[in-house]
């Protein structure tokens, strides 16, 4: 099956390669396009392509923070292990968990796979809850399963059931009659090990992002991401953009939300805390508690990796890690079809929300000199936006609506396949194209997905190209 | 390495090496040294499945009598059997056959850390692992442990070198010494049969996985050597530089050795069960020596990576070999056993720690320079 999915794909690439050297050959005096802004992470940014093109330290840091980063990419990469053990830094895994490591499901700091439980790939979750809210936690969690399925367990202790995921291709015709087809998945949850989940559970997917650049969106001015909102649409366009309030467990209050699908985190700090809580099974002081819930009795009298498993220090470490990764630099900038691409990219009204360009704040904010006053092109608002019934989620979280989506950044989308083999877009995966994604973008993205719907090829290609430049 | 080349590009690429490749490295002979390479690799492989071979039997023979005699010398091979893998960690880091992202063996065959407690029992789990489970897991074979590693390569990885370690050598309680796993283990204790059976099994896997990486560097076969030396020599020569530029920094450096020295956790060391870490360093430091000067097991003669860059910047080549000598010197001068030198309260001044740190120092020094001489030679290589 996924073969065939490969090599369809291939066939896709080599048309759309094919047409690209038509207009390559064409598209020439180009002057007047608008220049592109290849430093994607303004001074973060390092010249990669390849496998390792997400996992470079930012080029900025000092050696005593490349140290620090040595740390922290450590115990991202290295798997944890079941407690106890002589590695006793590293150990505590599970007892029921989604991985083994981060760089498990972000494998070289990169993207997650969709994949059914008995197919192995990591880097996909399903969030559950039932409905009500919970201003910790944005949600109200399953009273036995909590808030995500773990599908992966240490030796003795059961995990909490497998996720089976299946497709359902869905044709389509763009204006000038190319027919396309996207895959609608559905999400099944099989052989609960702790009782039934019940009528009234909602799920959410969760696709692993790329990890680059968080420390970049993390350091905008609050002020400069709020002032982008426009709840009611004051303006007209047909866009909204509403900002996330999330709970940050360290200051213990709700934060403008910056992280995960739905902006549903404020930090990169509890960003990595709860991964390491929800999808490791690793405790921190900032999330003390296993994510064992109290029926959960074989998971409970398991012995852990220490209180917390992950100190203070080490969390700090990973933080910064995730923090000062440097983001790869475009490509082919410079190309006419990439600028034209560029243009179509504002013409269409995708620019609307996947914002070009964004400004750090000054040292004293921001903490980290890389990090400080840099301007940078991540192409988000990091505001959420109602993305229509085809990529909703139905399944609320904090000021998130079930259709609403926080807009993801776009750097290093071009790169994903020299990472992770494949492209997996989208919050759960489903599109297996940058062009598929575009397909799928709805509600206050209609117009813009119109847009591309209705272009001709040689426009379509240039919007690619530029998109796969990035 | 992206097979994602489109027309566009490749004509740029055609156009750029068109228009300066007269001046471009061109006193170099960057295929004759390619090509030592390669017999290097080769010959490193065979000599580390020969001594690897060695371990296996001396494992045999104590499973067959087990013996504080009999264990003493399977742990003897085991440390002999690592000095010839060490080196090869220089092979690493450009997805070659030891760590392509599909077929690569690298987690199979050195993974860490070790997850005690799922293969047998750990201080404070005494019916903890694999080994005293016979009724989920009835027989312990290699069916059983390629199973178990073949979901997605994201189960708990048990096998390989540490794995092999801990079952002889069994958790380092002991605040002077490595571990001190008794004979005893072999015979009378619970699940005797199924612990040896563990142990042969997970050797039997590392020769074969050794074996697999010496046929993969086979010269004339259809094989990874063979696509290796069809690669343009740049190319080529990029990956060989790429690997031991990332070994001395991001590998060595920084997780083996840095990750320990600031973290100051006794255990967070790649032997940490035998106490073989500062052999480990030592070997990983030479195989960028080796691999820099051709200095390979088993007589391999030929252009080295060294004289190419010598063709090219005569100083910048004496510059790195000097470097990589201090490296290897300052790995050498680390006192054994590593793991001394990570207790709590243990000065920064301690000489242990000092050596460690210079370590550290001599590795971040000599990486620009790998990095500047791959430039010399018309290279991009990016090291993190």
């Amino acid at each position: 099956m996924t073969r065939r999915v490969v090599r369809r794909t291939g066939l896709l690439r080599g048309t759309i390669a094919a047409a690209l050297l038509i207009v390559a050959a064409t598209a020439c005096g180009g002057d007047d396009l608008p220049a592109v802004d290849a430093q994607l992470g303004g001074d973060t940014t390092r010249e990669v392509t390849g496998r390792n093109s997400f996992g470079f330290p930012a080029p900025t840091l000092s050696n005593e923070e490349r140290r620090v980063f040595e740390i922290g990419d450590s115990f991202f990469t290295q798997n944890w292990v079941t407690a106890p053990a002589s590695t006793d830094a590293r150990d505590g895994l599970g007892p029921m968990m989604n991985a083994q490591a981060c760089s498990s499901c972000h494998l070289l700091d990169g993207r997650g796979t969709p994949a059914s439980t008995e197919d192995g790939d990591l880097g996909l979750l399903v969030r559950l809850s039932v409905p009500g809210s919970n201003g910790v936690s944005g949600v109200e969690p399953h009273p036995v399963y909590g808030d995500q399925l773990q599908d992966r367990s240490i030796l003795g202790v059961d995990a909490e059931g497998e996720l089976v995921i299946t497709y359902d291709e869905q044709p389509g015709t763009l204006a000038d009659g190319t027919e396309y087809s996207l895959r609608a998945p559905t999400y099944t949850i099989e052989n609960p090990a702790y009782g039934p989940l019940g009528d009234d559970l909602l799920i959410s997917p969760r696709l692993a992002p790329q990890v680059i650049g968080v420390g970049l969106l993390e350091a905008i001015p609050e002020t400069d991401v709020v002032a982008a909102e426009d709840p009611e649409d004051a303006d007209g366009d047909g866009i909204s953009g509403r900002a996330n309030r999330a709970w940050n467990p360290r200051t213990e209050r709700l934060e403008l939300g910056r992280f995960g699908w739905k902006a549903n985190v404020p930090t990169v700090e509890s960003q990595v805390a709860a991964a390491f809580s929800g999808d490791i099974g690793i405790t921190s002081e900032l999330l003390p508690d296993a994510s064992c819930t109290p029926t959960q009795t074989a998971c409970a009298d398991t012995p852990n990796g220490g209180e917390p498993e992950l100190d203070e220090s080490r969390l700090g470490s990973i933080t910064f890690y995730s923090r000062t990764l440097a983001v790869p630099a475009m490509r082919d900038s410079d190309s006419d079809e990439v600028r034209a691409g560029a243009e179509l990219f504002t013409e269409y009204g995708c620019a609307s929300c996947h914002t070009p360009t964004q400004q750090t704040g000054t040292l004293d904010d921001v903490g980290v000199e890389a990090l400080a006053d840099q301007t940078f092109s991540p192409y988000t608002d990091l505001l959420l936006h109602d993305m229509g019934d085809g990529l909703a989620d139905g399944r609320p979280d904090f000021e998130a609506s079930g259709t609403e989506w926080r807009t993801p950044p776009l750097w290093g989308l071009g790169l994903i396949p020299d990472v992770n083999g494949e492209r997996f877009l989208l919050h759960d995966g489903r599109a297996r194209t940058i062009e598929e994604a575009i397909l799928w973008h709805g509600g206050e993205a209609d117009a813009a997905a119109e847009a591309f719907r209705s272009a001709d090829l040689s426009d379509r290609t240039a919007l690619l190209d530029f998109l796969d430049a990035l | 390495m992206s097979t994602k080349q489109t027309p566009t590009r490749v004509l740029i690429t055609s156009l750029i090496l068109a228009s300066c490749g007269s001046d471009d490295g061109g006193s170099a002979d960057l295929g004759s040294a390619v090509g030592t390479y390669a017999e290097g690799v080769h010959a490193s492989y065979a000599a580390s499945v020969e001594s690897a071979e060695a371990m296996d039997a001396a494992i045999d023979a104590f499973v067959q009598d087990p013996t504080g005699e009999s264990l003493t010398a399977a742990k003897q091979a085991w440390l002999d059997a690592r000095d010839d893998y060490g080196p090869t960690e220089a092979f690493r880091f450009y997805g070659g056959p030891i760590d392509d992202e599909e077929t690569g063996t690298e987690g199979l065959i050195n993974a860490w850390p070790m997850d005690e407690a799922y293969v047998d029992y750990v201080e404070g789990d005494p019916e903890a692992g694999i080994v005293n489970d016979p009724e989920t897991y009835p027989s312990i074979d290699t069916d059983l442990l390629e199973s178990l590693n073949e979901d997605g390569g994201e189960t708990n990885i048990s096998t390989g070198w540490h794995a092999i370690e801990f079952l002889l050598w069994g958790q380092d309680l002991n605040d002077a010494g490595p571990g001190e796993r008794p004979a005893s283990d072999y015979t009378d204790a619970p699940n005797a049969d199924r612990r040896a059976a563990y142990l042969t099994t997970a050797s039997e896997l590392l020769v074969g996985h050794l074996d697999d990486l010496v046929d993969a560097w086979a010269p004339d076969e259809a094989n990874y050597r063979a696509e290796f030396l069809e690669l343009d020599p740049q190319d080529a020569m990029t990956s060989i530089v790429t690997g031991i530029g990332e070994l001395s920094r991001g590998e060595l450096a920084g997780e083996r050795m840095n990750v320990a020295y600031s973290e100051r956790s006794q255990e967070d060391e790649h032997s940490c069960f035998s106490d073989n870490t500062t052999a480990d360093i030592v070997n990983n430091a030479r195989g960028i020596r080796m691999v820099l000067h051709a200095d390979y097991p088993g007589g391999v003669e030929g252009t080295s990576v060294l004289d190419a860059i010598r063709a090219d910047d005569n100083d910048l080549a004496d510059q790195l070999a000097e470097q990589v000598d201090a490296s290897v010197a300052a790995a050498e001068a680390i006192p054994a056993p590593f793991d001394q030198h990570l207790r709590d309260g243990v000065p920064d001044s301690d000489p242990g720690r000092a050596s460690i740190l210079a370590g550290i120092e001599a590795l971040e020094a000599q990486t620009p320079t790998i990095v500047s001489a791959a430039e010399s030679l018309g290279l991009t290589v990016n090291v993190t």
